[in-house]
């Protein structure tokens, strides 16, 4: 091929590619890269939204220096600590059982995984408020029903600063657990066949089976859960704003919550950056986990 | 080919029936909230904690409970149309956004192409929330701030997208475009004609899940709206239950009625839906 047409179809390929990468790029650039240096300046900044663009003022580390003072921002993060504690392990044992249960014991494979999928798709706001009814302390169902087995002082549930964060723990585990279930059948369906074989001409038993066999192989699925599983119960919001507000008191007040009334209730912008880069590094940290992690745990 | 039937363990009949029971007891436990909504939805207001629980209504109101949430104070219907307006905008801009991108990456060659892919790998793993009071910031400064327009700015450019669509395009034979190329065809033929053909199970299970995470977005538009009518249904239902926080019935009418084009969506698209969901990590 002649030397300058290569060149000329180079520069055109170039051209093109950037005209279709173009869109994405501008709103990567706009929406994504330039929002997170931003988010980063300002954490360094104290700034109150009122006072308009004059009123910024550099303030070092001030912010991050609040931050570890404050006792609401420990108790966040401390929630969100208890929350991923709680909500994962659960997830992922119910999940893993529900998946060998499903692909393996039961009639109705499809039908089960539609009734187990379909609280997954539906929207946070509208579960959680059915949940609040359901909870509700003095009449709901689910104290009606305590009441009746004769128990005198049920949990108040979301109202009791001890019971909130567990009542939203046992909504997202009821909202998440058919998405787990999903991600273990497709896992379990990728164990060759011939190693259950083999272990049958061993006489090994059913559950021999599972723990020294499934659940070694399903470890790839296990620990690709496990990760965003974390990331996700960093990220929960919106049951939580319409639960609780983060209350009683600040019993259920988790990080991104924190940060969503610093920034947009108290309109202090530069201390709600500071919990966004906090949110941010936590996120960090877990993908370095992911890194090494994934050599040392998976076996493939 | 399989071989045979996959079945990892093997199970007698009495065990399966044993699982299926158990399992459909957790089932059905799984299922009441949401019936518990649905009947809830039809009853008299009087009725709703009677207990033991009415799963089918004695004195049923029938539809006038859908009737006083679409018809009463809140302008519910408005909140519908806005929903569905700014859903099925961001999700036609955003796989039009992300065909085109995923085409830059995967069927044309540059210089840099793949180091700045990486770069948007890299941030697809931040959530959303850290980037909150900037696109803020960003949206105020350009006017967009309080429309649906930004609403649909903010979701429409979605690395993952780029992403889903770009492992689907880059399996596509070189032999497919390369015939159209000597056919004389450009970029933008090869697009239409080969490529997205090709590539329409990834096109339809990612406006799907599209679909459902902006009708579902509560935080966004939390954010980024104030003026009560250009509210989204996810923010009428939270302003619905703090203005009727005590007429649960009308409550769990509203939050059918937000359940239910999702449910819709699930029946047709359920094959789409769980295929994305399981091939990576792609919720949010």
């Amino acid at each position: 091929m002649h030397a300058g047409f290569k060149n000329k179809r180079v520069r055109r390929d170039t051209i093109a590619g950037c005209l279709f990468i173009a869109p994405s790029f501008l709103g990567f650039v706009l929406f994504s890269f330039l929002p997170l240096v931003l988010t980063i300046v300002l954490s360094f900044s104290q700034w109150e939204l009122v006072t308009g663009l004059k009123g910024i003022q550099f303030a070092g580390l001030e912010n991050y220096k609040e931050l570890i003072g404050d006792p609401v921002f420990k108790e966040s993060l401390k929630n969100n600590i208890l929350f991923a504690v709680w909500a994962l392990p659960a997830l992922m044992i119910l999940g893993l059982l529900g998946a060998i249960l499903i692909d393996d014991f039961t009639f109705g494979k499809k039908l089960f995984k539609t009734i187990y999928f379909l609280p997954y798709i539906s929207s946070a706001v509208a579960v959680a408020t059915v949940w609040r009814v359901v909870f509700q302390p003095s009449y709901g169902p689910i104290n009606s029903f305590l009441f009746s087995m004769g128990m005198e002082n049920p949990p108040k549930w979301l109202a009791d600063p001890n019971w909130a964060l567990f009542t939203i723990t046992l909504m997202f585990i009821w909202q998440n657990i058919g998405y787990y279930i999903l991600v273990y059948i497709t896992g379990l369906q990728a164990i060759p066949q011939d190693i259950y074989e083999a272990a049958d001409i061993d006489g090994a038993t059913k559950w021999q089976k599972v723990r020294y066999l499934t659940v070694p192989l399903v470890s790839p699925t296990t620990f690709f859960l496990f990760v965003t599983g974390m990331i996700s119960t960093f990220k929960i919001f919106d049951a939580i704003q319409i639960l609780t507000q983060g209350g009683p008191g600040t019993s259920s007040s988790v990080l991104v919550h924190y940060l969503y009334k610093a920034s947009f209730e108290y309109y202090k912008i530069g201390y709600g950056s500071a919990i966004s880069i906090v949110l941010f590094l936590v996120v960090v940290l877990i993908t370095i986990i992911q890194w090494g992690g994934q050599k040392k745990w998976v076996n493939y | 080919m399989k071989k045979k039937k996959r079945n990892g363990l093997e199970v007698p009949v009495y065990q399966r029936v044993i699982a299926t029971v158990l399992l459909g007891i957790v089932g059905i436990i799984m299922l009441a909230p949401l019936v518990w909504m649905i009947s809830t939805s039809f009853k008299v207001e009087a009725d709703v904690f009677n207990f033991p629980i009415e799963w089918i209504p004695k004195r049923s109101r029938g539809l006038e409970n859908y009737k006083d949430v679409w018809m009463g104070v809140m302008p519910f219907g408005l909140y519908y149309w806005n929903s569905i307006k700014v859903t099925l905008i961001s999700v036609v801009a955003s796989v039009v956004i992300g065909c085109m991108g995923a085409y830059g990456f995967s069927r044309i060659e540059f210089p840099g192409r793949d180091k700045l892919f990486l770069l948007y790998i890299a941030t697809m793993a931040i959530p959303e929330q850290v980037t909150l009071i900037p696109r803020f910031l960003i949206f105020k400064q350009i006017g967009l701030f309080d429309t649906h327009a930004c609403l649909i700015v903010n979701t429409m450019f979605s690395v993952l997208s780029v992403f889903m669509l770009r492992q689907s395009m880059v399996t596509i034979p070189d032999e497919l475009t390369d015939a159209a190329k000597i056919d004389g065809a450009g970029h933008l033929r090869t697009l239409f004609q080969i490529v997205i053909p090709i590539s329409k199970p990834t096109i339809a299970t990612f406006g799907i899940l599209k679909f459902v995470w902006t009708w579902n977005d509560y935080q966004n538009p939390l954010v980024f709206l104030t003026s009560s009518k250009l509210y989204t249904i996810q923010l009428g239902i939270k302003m619905f239950s703090d203005a009727y926080g005590d007429y649960y019935s009308l409550m769990m009418a509203a939050a059918v009625s937000a359940i239910l084009p999702l449910l819709i969506i699930f029946v047709f698209g359920q094959k789409y839906i769980v295929s994305g969901l399981v091939a990576g990590s792609v919720k949010g």
